[in-house]
């Protein structure tokens, strides 16, 4: 299979703060990867940096073969311009922490904006799109609603309705269901698992909560201070971590 | 016989009053719209990526927020004539009010676009939206609702400064409000008619920015 996400030596750094360190990582198609690792571990600015919300220091990063960073001693040798990221995005839907809907526009104008002036598709066929998105979302009866009527689950499972619409390869969620109160993190875990039973998706799950991790991921990655601690199974990584930091980690969250 | 407020002569005056109310009522509605265009120009030019230009645009903002209106009126009004540029004393006034209130129409702006979460941005960026859809269907839609309350005041503030026109001879409310005491040497009837005027017209528009408010407020519920 080939690679959808190639992560090569990257480095990145806030000021002092490295966040990511000679950083490499793949994805092959179709893959499931959830990142854990605590929090300031670099997990969110690696998907970022995949969502080309955020650039790198030095390293390279390619989606689907095709080069979206490119950079040495800060200097970007492929040019970030608006084209070039616009272009990349098209590979690439984001699922945030706090779900970012529009506040302006209905449930059905969320999924359908984007459809409809990113596209170009008619106000009808981008509204049939959005409708079918939010029937498969179980939020048929919310198509009206703004979103301040809605609860974090329902405005979460819109926020993954509208990423879909642009019909991207590769879906990011970051730390999608942590903003939620415990009994709605099922209604979101259930969309994002019937979304992994699509063969050709590939997506990128970051998480601190281990649940969500075993739910969607065929791999997962501990992840800390930069750097891939441990990768493997679901089964190895939860039940025969190898690495002591991993094992901490583990502890930690099953504490809590 | 000396009653502090005559009646009669009140009634006499009121036409003249009238009239100086309608000017007054179209400067303010003129140099309204007008702050609102500065205003947008002024900041977009502050943003500029152009160093020279965002330096331009935010050395105009201080000039403008750092000087009497007055001086800005006579600038406009005695220094325009010489560029070649003939105006009604009115439309210059309807200028140096878009341009003075622009400067601050200009911050409430800023503040309106900085109060938009992070967030959004990110959402925008990732659904690949242009820069135009985005502010057209996203930002300014939620920018707009929060600035109400700051352009009404703006409105308000503007309608009193009206009478500064009265220096370049626009035909205004206090113009003819002095011009009717001036002429009679009876003050009171002409200043609390012209008082209540502002009073009403102040009033009506803190009632429409109410409306409006309750209108855009209650759109996302």
């Amino acid at each position: 299979m080939s690679d959808m996400i190639t992560f090569d030596k990257v480095d990145k750094r806030f000021g002092q703060t490295v966040v990511l360190d000679q950083f490499d990582f793949r994805v092959a198609r179709g893959e499931k990867v959830a990142i854990i690792g605590p929090s300031g571990s670099g997990k969110s600015t690696l998907l970022r940096i995949i969502m080309a919300l955020q650039d790198i220091d030095q390293g390279k990063v390619s989606l689907d073969g095709r080069p979206l960073w490119d950079a040495a001693g800060g200097k970007h040798r492929i040019k970030p311009t608006r084209k070039h990221l616009r272009d990349m995005r098209s590979l690439v839907g984001m699922v945030f922490q706090n779900f970012n809907l529009f506040p302006n526009l209905t449930a059905l104008g969320n999924v359908a904006a984007a459809p409809r002036h990113v596209l170009g598709l008619s106000q009808a066929e981008a509204e049939a799109r959005a409708a079918a998105l939010l029937a498969q979302v179980g939020l048929s009866d919310k198509l009206q609603n703004y979103p301040a009527t809605l609860s974090g689950g329902q405005q979460q499972r819109v926020a993954i309705a509208r990423a879909m619409a642009l019909e991207p390869e590769i879906m990011l969620f970051d730390e999608a269901t942590s903003a939620l109160d415990p009994e709605r993190v099922g209604e979101v875990l259930e969309v994002m698992r019937a979304l992994a039973h699509e063969r050709d998706l590939t997506i990128v799950v970051v998480t601190h909560q281990i649940g969500v991790a075993r739910a969607i991921a065929d791999r997962i990655c501990f992840m800390e201070g930069g750097r891939i601690l441990e990768d493997g199974t679901p089964q190895q990584i939860l039940n025969e971590p190898r690495n002591e930091r991993t094992r901490a980690f583990l502890r930690a969250v099953h504490l809590s | 016989m000396t009653e502090i407020f005559s009646w009669p002569f009140a009634a006499e005056i009121l036409p003249a009053l009238l009239r100086g109310a309608v000017v007054t009522f179209i400067a303010t509605i003129g140099g309204f719209f007008a702050s609102l265009i500065i205003g947008a120009v002024l900041l977009a030019l502050g943003r500029s990526k152009q160093t020279a230009i965002a330096w331009l645009g935010r050395g105009l903002v201080e000039l403008l927020r750092s000087t009497p209106l007055l001086i800005q009126v006579y600038v406009l009004f005695f220094v325009l004539p010489d560029a070649g540029i003939v105006l009604e004393p009115v439309t210059t006034g309807i200028l140096a009010l878009g341009l003075y209130h622009g400067a601050y129409v200009a911050e409430a702006y800023r503040a309106g676009l900085d109060s938009i979460p992070r967030g959004q941005w990110d959402a925008i960026e990732s659904l690949r939206f242009s820069r135009f859809a985005a502010y057209r269907y996203l930002i300014l839609p939620q920018a707009i609702a929060p600035l109400v309350p700051s352009l009404g005041n703006t409105f308000i503030t503007m309608l009193k400064d009206t009478p500064i026109l009265a220096a370049i001879t626009v035909p205004e409310l206090m113009f003819a409000a002095n011009d009717a005491g001036s002429q009679s040497f009876r003050y009171v009837e002409p200043m609390t008619m012209a008082a209540i005027a502002y009073l009403v017209m102040s009033l009506i528009a803190a009632f429409a920015v109410f409306l409006l408010r309750q209108r855009l407020g209650t759109r996302y519920a």
